[in-house]
């Protein structure tokens, strides 16, 4: 692959689990031992592993609620300029600036960009989409979409050691630990 | 929150038939859209839903190049089929969103089975209604003039009209809608991809699923998010049929001029959509043998959600009818005479047998766990709830206050086949989408088993 960066040829180790249970023991075990940079991977969304992971929280709500902002800011501003600076329609007199109707729309707005924000940001942040990965090398990780569980241990953690770091692994039980290539 | 795994204790039918496991979901839903064969029964209901489109291509191709005077509609009933079936399939819709959305948000754990196919009938019933204002327009090529941009004209939408107001809450709605759907479908078409034994499904899928490896970083935003779009979607829906109702209570046809229109419309929106969420459900579950995943459960659950909401809608009725006499004005105070006793009476007791009396056979439970009759009332609210728009528009144009500009309405051919072509229309997409997806959450089945549970 990439021959001019110094990121070694192992992309990390990773640990197959029969049962979301093990799973998380196992995550818990890792980062107990020092291990920050990795990632568990599982068929369903599983709470508890992502405060195994100790991971931070998550910057979505922030993006949605500026989307939704500028939405209903924007919506609004659309409106009153059309209704009273573009195109001022006099109907008997009725004001120009008639916001109880400019509401619905400016609801629409606020809903579609905040909608929009929610989920380009979500994927934005997760970083799809992604044509390749390593993890996809190994054979057996297909079945993380179907009823396995898995924890990979990236090599740039600053404790990964390709021997030290399988035979933690070893320890905590897995169906089965594989050097997943980069 | 209804734990899954405990309500059968109390007697209630399982969510999901016991001895399933993530392994037996996964190969059940994901088998019926990878496998090689097609049934046959598939091809025939697909052939005939696309000969209807077929019908719904000749009618617009002969309504554009004709123009709408093919259709019945004529002042003083300027709107017509056209409106009733459009407000008819906006009102499907909503089933799904309720469903994916606010019982999501109310951790209603039955949702699951039945919320992936609610959400494709929502798509594919916006997709149907959105037909009939576009092409009543006239000159469904000049559409786009309904949303505001510069042009050389140098004129601009009127926002003070609930018309624009329309076009805007269906358009969001539907981006929002397809939003939901495909977000929700990410993880699943994952597992189609990681399980397809074809190249060209492993291509395709692949391409759809984005990448997606099931990480527990990606799951935590992706629930987040889910979360968020349910919440952005809830009030949204609520809001779509209250901008539609608008359409006709901000005018000031007599039947039409009511505050009461934006609830019972909602109301009548998610009682229409649970009719057909059930009579889509049943045949699925049968042709599919989906009876594991949805249980009975499920079903009598939405038989209890049609009843209270076709009662919200009976209490509408009463409602419509105390107050025209109640405002002492007589344009007003006609509208129901009109209605019982004018030439489309027996349209709007039609109504009243399908929408409010049948209905109450649900308070028994014997009729609730029956499959079949189940289905027949299903039947008989989606036709109820057309009948309803039909009365509420028609009947309201077609005698206002002048007796010299009263007129009448009758379909012409025309009218009821680009009305019958849209419902092929939904089911020929209805049936490529049974095909080529995942029709249930797998994923969130996943979550549903005793075996997701994690111990301390």
């Amino acid at each position: 692959m990439k021959t001019t960066s110094r990121r070694p040829a192992v992309y990390g180790l990773m640990a197959e689990f029969e049962d979301p249970t093990s799973l998380i023991a196992a995550t818990h075990g890792a980062y107990q031992e020092g291990y920050r940079v990795m990632d568990a991977y599982s068929p369903y969304p599983i709470e508890e592993l992502h405060e195994a992971l100790g991971s931070p929280q998550t910057r979505l709500p922030l993006i949605v609620l500026i989307g939704g902002l500028c939405g209903c800011i924007g919506g609004y501003a659309l409106q009153y300029w059309v209704s009273a600076i573009a195109y001022p329609l006099n109907i008997g007199g009725k004001p120009l600036h008639s916001w109880p109707a400019f509401i619905p729309v400016t609801f629409e707005c606020t809903i579609l960009l905040a909608a929009l924000s929610c989920v380009l940001g979500m994927l934005a942040l997760n970083g799809l989409p992604q044509p390749y990965h390593p993890v996809f090398n190994v054979p057996r990780f297909a079945l993380a979409s179907r009823n396995r569980f898995f924890l990979c241990i990236e090599s740039t953690d600053p404790k990964f050691e390709l021997e030290g770091t399988r035979r933690f692994l070893e320890t905590l039980n897995p169906r089965e630990v594989t050097t997943v290539a980069d | 929150m209804d734990d899954p795994h405990r309500a059968v204790d109390r007697g209630v039918p399982p969510v999901i038939a016991p001895g399933h496991t993530f392994g037996t979901v996964t190969d059940k839903i994901s088998s019926i859209v990878l496998a090689r064969r097609t049934p046959l029964w598939w091809y025939a209901g697909f052939g005939f839903s696309f000969m209807l489109t077929g019908l719904l291509l000749v009618s617009l191709t002969y309504l554009v190049f004709k123009g709408i005077g093919i259709w019945g509609n004529n002042i003083p009933v300027g709107w017509a089929f056209d409106i009733t079936n459009f407000v008819w399939w906006i009102g499907i819709g909503h089933a799904g969103t309720l469903i994916s959305a606010i019982l999501l948000l109310l951790k209603q754990t039955w949702r699951t089975s039945i919320n992936r196919f609610a959400e494709a009938m929502t798509l594919f019933a916006v997709a149907s209604a959105g037909i009939f204002p576009l092409f009543h327009t006239g000159r469904p090529w000049l559409a786009y003039w309904l949303v505001p941009y510069p042009n050389t004209m140098n004129v601009w939408p009127q926002f003070r009209s609930p018309l624009i107001w329309d076009v805007f809450a269906v358009s969001t709605y539907a981006t929002v809608s397809l939003l939901f759907w495909f977000v929700g479908l990410i993880p699943d078409l994952a597992t189609l991809r990681d399980r397809s034994q074809s190249r060209v499904g492993r291509v395709i899928y692949g391409m759809l699923a984005m990448g997606w490896r099931g990480s527990a970083h990606h799951w935590y935003r992706y629930e987040t998010a889910y979360l968020l779009l349910a919440g952005l979607a809830t009030p949204l829906v609520v809001s779509v049929h209250t901008v539609v109702s608008f359409d006709f209570a901000v005018g000031i046809v007599p039947g039409w001029h009511t505050t009461i229109f934006p609830p019972y419309f909602v109301a009548g929106a998610i009682y229409s959509g649970f009719a057909m969420v059930l009579t889509l459900a049943i045949p699925i579950r049968a042709a599919y043998k989906l009876e594991d995943f949805i249980t009975m459960r499920h079903l009598q659950n939405m038989a209890k959600v049609m009843l209270v909401t076709g009662l919200i809608v009976a209490y509408g009725y009463l409602t419509e009818a105390f107050i025209a006499w109640y405002s002492a004005d007589q344009y007003e105070g006609f509208v129901p005479l009109n209605r019982m006793f004018g030439p489309y009476a027996r349209v709007y007791w039609a109504l009243l047998v399908c929408n409010v009396v049948v209905p109450q056979a649900l308070w028994f439970k014997r009729v609730r766990t029956s499959v079949p009759i189940l289905f027949l009332i299903s039947l008989v609210v989606n036709v109820g709830m057309w009948l309803e728009r039909f009365v509420i528009i028609v009947l309201s144009l077609h005698r206002d206050y002048l007796p010299s500009s009263w007129g009448s309405y009758s379909p012409t051919f025309w009218d009821w086949s680009t009305f019958v072509g849209t419902i092929g229309l939904f089911l020929t997409l209805l049936f490529l989408f049974l095909r080529y997806l995942p029709m249930i959450s797998i994923f969130e089945m996943r979550t549903m088993l005793p075996e997701a549970r994690v111990e301390e």
